[in-house]
């Protein structure tokens, strides 16, 4: 059935549905809300999680750790500087192959201090070892939640998962979410199995072990190994909620209108629904142009994006914080993912919508018409910044 | 699409319309978005919400800066923010004022459909004391939403809230400004 709610009670809902053994999770704007419904569900019974208010984000995931390693189902959400607490930890919850899922409600980092949204904290997280899947409205959200716990828990992943949604643009928006059914919702999931759990006192193991230079650089081979097979594991999950729910999701990448576009922008988020818009606008005027909306960040898609822009001729990669001292970290994916390609499209690198910047199809449009007269060149751009 | 802006002053309710009128358009089968302009929440300073309103799934995340309907909640920002800038030559100015529309429109300059009601007073004699439910009532008689919808959402998301007393005073207040709203929206 249709619902009215926002982003982060659609979040919730899933997270319900999902219901781990244990939340650990700390409040931080704009993710706190997710907090305060899950609090709510286990005071009211409706969930028989442990939920876990701990002091702190670093202690919210080391108990995460702690609980996935003991043998549990784990869940928890956070933002910004949270995530920004939390990331010496989240590189351990990878390494030690703990499915840990955690929304992260996107906002700046401090300084100056911002509780609006960029991808600043995503980008933080980037090589922590967690796949990353980036939501466009709040039924995504809903969606990708669930389709991220199986994702993470299937035995030849076994790593972290971030589900990404715009802070307060999709958190705090209220808009039309169409949940599944809670048995139905359960299914999909699945029971978890937890794979050599410490508390198993019958088959005694070690977890967070030392490793030395003989050793190390195996182990963490085995981890790029792992998040790779997160992408094809990533499809087969995408495919069976697509059929049991009938929505159009197919691929690490949405391609809209991009079949015999000649102007393109790449772009992660709710902006790519705003750039969808701005398509269809220049569309009706004759104009061929597209949007190529990344969903599955890291393990990033390098094949398939290179493929969807391969007869492009002009490119706008657009990147939703700085990578200090370098191009954005989109940008560079996406120049990367093209730098085999016999026909490359010229590619324009974009920064927009930083601290809560509002984005709009104007600022769309502009990055559109710059594309016309798009020339090789390596430096960044700037859309709805005064200068 | 129709798109509307709320001009209020933090507490005054004019998010909790926004987010009641989004669950009346979904019972008309619309696809909606509401939210409010993101920034401290401030009690008594200026604040706005918007509304989306589509037969499509909506796409489109940035602010409203060309509305169809612009609601004042509170008469004093007709002043302090110009809440008409960027409303359609073609749309609805709606402001819960004592002055008649032709007086609100020496004031704002606005041409097109101006809309008024007393909502604070209307509030007053039911005794709910919130004029930001008189408002939605207004805003929904505008859209031509049909008052049953308006009514079996009221009494669904409010009778929560609210005991059946004041739910039926806050119903009587919806009911007066939705029949003001649409007698003036008739007129013209």
């Amino acid at each position: 059935m249709r619902k009215v709610m926002t982003g982060h009670k659609a979040v919730a809902e899933a997270m319900r549905q999902i219901e781990p053994d244990v939340v650990a999770v700390y409040p931080i704007t704009p993710q706190s809300e997710i907090a305060e419904y899950y609090a709510q569900y286990v005071h009211d019974g409706v969930v028989h999680s442990e939920l876990v208010p701990v002091e702190s984000e670093h202690s919210a995931m080391s108990a995460c750790v702690g609980a996935a390693a003991a043998g549990a189902r784990v869940m928890t959400a956070t933002s910004s500087q949270g995530l920004a607490l939390m990331v010496e930890v989240l590189y351990i919850a990878a390494g030690m192959r703990l499915p840990i899922v955690m929304a992260l409600a996107n906002r700046s980092l401090s300084a100056p201090i911002n509780i609006h949204c960029d991808h600043a904290d995503a980008y933080l997280a980037r090589d922590a070892g967690a796949f990353q899947i980036f939501c466009e409205s709040a039924q995504e959200a809903y969606d990708y939640t669930l389709i991220a716990q199986r994702v993470a828990e299937h035995d030849r992943v076994r790593i972290p998962g971030i589900v990404n949604l715009d802070g307060f643009t999709l958190t705090h928006t209220s808009q039309v979410v169409e949940p599944l059914e809670d048995e139905v919702a359960k299914k999909f999931v699945g029971p978890f199995q937890a794979v050599h759990p410490l508390l198993d006192v019958d088959h005694p193991v070690s977890w967070g072990t030392f490793a030395m230079p003989d050793y190390y650089f195996e182990l963490k081979r085995a981890q790029q190994a792992a998040i790779e097979e997160a992408a094809g594991v990533f499809l087969e999950v995408q495919r069976a909620y697509a059929s049991l729910t009938r929505r159009r999701y197919a691929g690490f990448i949405e391609p809209y209108r991009m079949d015999d576009a000649e102007r393109a922008v790449v772009v992660m988020g709710s902006t790519a629904g705003t750039a969808k818009v701005a398509v269809d606008a220049l569309r009706e005027k004759g104009d061929k142009v597209g949007v190529l909306k990344v969903w599955l960040y890291r393990p990033f898609p390098y094949a398939e994006v290179a493929q969807a822009l391969a007869k492009v001729r002009a490119v706008a990669i657009l990147d939703r914080a700085f990578s200090f001292g370098a191009l954005g970290a989109l940008y560079s994916d996406v120049a990367a993912a093209l730098a085999h390609s016999k026909l490359r499209p010229t590619l324009a690198n974009y920064i927009y919508g930083l601290g809560g910047r509002d984005v709009t199809v104007d600022q769309i449009l502009r990055a559109f018409a710059e594309l016309k007269e798009a020339r090789p060149e390596t430096r960044l751009r700037y859309l709805g910044l005064r200068e | 699409m129709k798109e509307i802006r709320w001009h209020g002053r933090g507490g005054q309710g004019a998010k909790t319309a926004s987010q009641i009128l989004a669950q009346i358009n979904l019972r008309e089968g619309k696809f909606v978005q509401s939210f409010p302009e993101f920034g401290p929440e401030r009690s008594g300073a200026p604040m706005r919400a918007y509304n989306r309103i589509s037969d499509a799934e909506i796409r489109v995340h940035s602010a409203v800066y060309s509305p169809d309907i612009t609601v004042v909640v509170d008469e004093t920002l007709l002043e302090a923010e110009r809440p008409w800038e960027g409303l359609q030559d073609g749309g609805t100015l709606v402001v819960n004022t004592s002055c008649a529309a032709e007086e609100i429109r020496e004031r704002t300059g606005y041409a097109g459909r101006i809309v008024t009601l007393d909502a604070e007073r209307i509030a007053r004699e039911k005794g709910t004391g919130f004029a930001n439910i008189p408002m939605l009532g207004a805003v929904a008689a505008v859209l031509g939403t049909p008052w049953q919808l308006v009514e079996e959402e009221v009494r669904e998301t409010m009778g929560k809230r609210i005991s059946a007393e004041m739910l039926a005073k806050n119903i009587a207040a919806l009911r007066t400004a939705y029949d003001a709203a649409k007698e003036a929206t008739d007129d013209r």
